[in-house]
């Protein structure tokens, strides 16, 4: 069964048509990718996801649960866990910190939050950085702390807005490895916004292509990126 | 009690452990004015203690906490005037008027969005309203202004309130123990943790599973409750109320002035605001009426000063600067 199904969602902001009649689906355990140019909808659909947005039609049902309309903290809390695409860091908090009020969602005392917390960061070469307050960050490690705290929410489903954006290509094979690692340890369901394709590539079993706010392609790595229609409206005739 | 001190080096242990001996031996080496002086550093400091809470911790400003002030001054006040009951019972129906106060403030203004300055708009405006609902009041004295029966000098009578300043002294000053400690604990609980998330970006705090809502009342709601025996305090002290005063935006302003110089959302800022800004500005004031010098409103020219040279030289207040100076930061 598919653990994130969305049948049909729509979304307009008044005259703009951002979403229209989009649906995927994520099986428990996968990773998938949605890629598209600019202003694809492609973060609209996260948002519409995440409960920021409500869709105008159509449905989500995640984990066998119907979850459109919810509010954001109860989507998080049913087991999707996001990153935001422009960083939105507690500035004035530390690295832990910021991290521990992730964590606290799954977690029955803070003092257990902060151990999580110290886990995820390791996991994600954080560490050392603990201490520092976040606003103190450079712009990877900022979008290394999202990560670490939609991470420490305990989600099944996991949201990356182009967390790879910025990154040396050194540092993006360091990231895809570590969700590699927590998708084959955990179970960790991921979807990726990603421009960074050899990420993409790396990473995804199965990519959703959107433009214009439809989805104009769908299926595995290989193919997609020979797609015509894919080719023409993003890649490009040099891609790969 | 451990996690209260936990991570503090012993030099801020030690620091702590004198400054609050050095207050407990005060009222029996200083003259009357001093200890006159005294009371109103302390009552300033758990005022602003309490209203740090909101806007130093949650990030929700209020403007109009005189608000929370006057009501708890009047409710036990009225309880005690008009129904013989005595101010600890009377505390508790000023906690309960206060509290409501702030959860209607706080659902009106979260429930459909008001945030930033608007919400400290509201929270003026409410100040406002119930200013002029008690000067319009005839029962509670109106714009006359209600009086307590003035206390018996000679004894103390702790239950009543009823005494000399010294009493108050030791009252207030318990009290700010208490509130400091309560704080030390709320800003390490789950509660104070989802609070600075929410005061660093509501947006990430909602995505993280906080329900935002839910935690900015219980902001609003703590604070003006803690802020009700301000309120008692002040009705008992002075013995007597006036709506023109006690509601006043410039009293509001005198509250947040000492946690912002101090250091807002620090623990010691609204103590360290108090014990800089009420003795350096009532000292002045002495100066010049000592020097024959008329200047009304020097006062309020004063905090300007003092807020304007906090805010271009130290915009984090004088705490933290202080405390790294000295090595008394907590350590993590």
């Amino acid at each position: 069964m598919a653990l994130l199904e969305v049948v049909g969602i729509g979304k307009h902001f008044r005259g703009l048509r951002a979403l229209h009649d989009v649906s995927f689906s994520i099986p428990q355990g996968a990773i998938h990718a949605m890629i598209g140019p600019n202003g694809a909808g492609k973060t609209t659909c996260f948002n519409v996801v995440a409960g920021v947005y409500k869709p105008d039609g159509g449905s989500i049902r995640f984990d066998g649960k119907p979850i459109a309309g919810l509010r954001p903290d109860q989507i998080c809390r049913a087991g999707i866990g996001r990153t935001f695409q422009v960083v939105k860091p507690f500035p004035g908090l530390s690295v832990l910190d910021n991290v521990v009020v992730g964590a606290l969602n799954a977690s029955a005392s803070v003092a257990q939050a902060r151990k999580e917390a110290m886990r995820v960061l390791e996991l994600l070469h954080l560490a050392d950085k603990a201490k520092h307050p976040a606003a103190s960050l450079t712009l990877p490690e900022r979008k290394r702390v999202e990560v670490a705290r939609a991470m420490a929410t305990g989600p099944k489903l996991l949201l990356l807005d182009e967390v790879m954006a910025g990154l040396r290509p050194t540092e993006v094979d360091e990231m895809v490895a570590v969700f590699r690692r927590v998708n084959q340890e955990t179970g960790l369901t991921i979807l990726l916004i990603e421009h960074v394709m050899r990420a993409v590539m790396a990473l995804a079993q199965h990519i959703v292509v959107l433009h214009y706010g439809e989805k104009i392609a769908e299926g595995a790595p290989q193919e997609v990126v020979k797609d015509p229609k894919v080719l023409e409206c993003y890649l490009g005739e040099e891609a790969l | 009690m451990n996690m209260l001190f936990d991570g503090l080096p012993r030099r801020a242990l030690v620091a702590l452990g004198l400054f609050l001996a050095v207050l407990l031996v005060a009222p029996w080496l200083v003259n009357a004015y001093i200890l006159s002086l005294l009371v109103v550093v302390l009552y300033f400091a758990y005022a602003g203690q309490a209203w740090n809470v909101m806007m130093g911790f949650a990030g929700q400003l209020s403007l109009g906490h005189s608000l929370y002030v006057g009501l708890g001054a009047y409710a036990a006040a009225m309880m005690f005037t008009k129904f013989g009951v005595n101010p600890w019972v009377g505390l508790l129906v000023a906690v309960a008027t206060t509290t409501a106060m702030g959860a209607i403030i706080g659902f009106l203004a979260f429930r459909f969005g008001i945030g930033g300055v608007y919400f400290a708009i509201l929270t003026i405006a409410f100040s406002e309203f119930v200013r002029v609902g008690f000067d319009h009041w005839p029962w509670l004295g109106g714009s006359g202004g209600l009086f307590l029966p003035v206390a018996n000098l000679s004894s103390n009578d702790l239950l009543n309130l009823r005494g000399a300043p010294i009493m108050f002294y030791y009252v207030m000053l318990a009290m700010c123990v208490a509130a400091l400690g309560f704080c030390r604990w709320l800003l390490g609980s789950r509660l104070g943790y989802y609070w600075q998330a929410i005061r660093e970006n509501e947006d990430a705090a909602a995505a993280l599973g906080i329900p935002v809502f839910r935690y900015k009342m219980i902001a609003v709601m703590l604070s003006s409750a803690m802020t009700a025996f301000a309120g008692v305090f002040y009705a008992f002290y002075y013995n007597n109320l006036f709506p023109e005063q006690i509601f006043s935006m410039g009293r509001s302003i005198e509250i947040i002035l000492g946690p912002i110089i101090g250091g807002l959302g620090t623990l010691i800022g609204p103590i360290v605001g108090a014990f800089v800004l009420t003795p350096l500005a009532d000292g002045l004031s002495e100066l010049l009426q000592w020097a024959g010098i008329d200047v009304p409103g020097v006062k309020q020219v004063f905090y300007g000063i003092c807020l304007l040279l906090v805010v271009v030289f130290l915009p984090n207040g004088i705490w933290p600067m202080l405390a790294r100076r000295l090595g008394l930061e907590r350590e993590h």
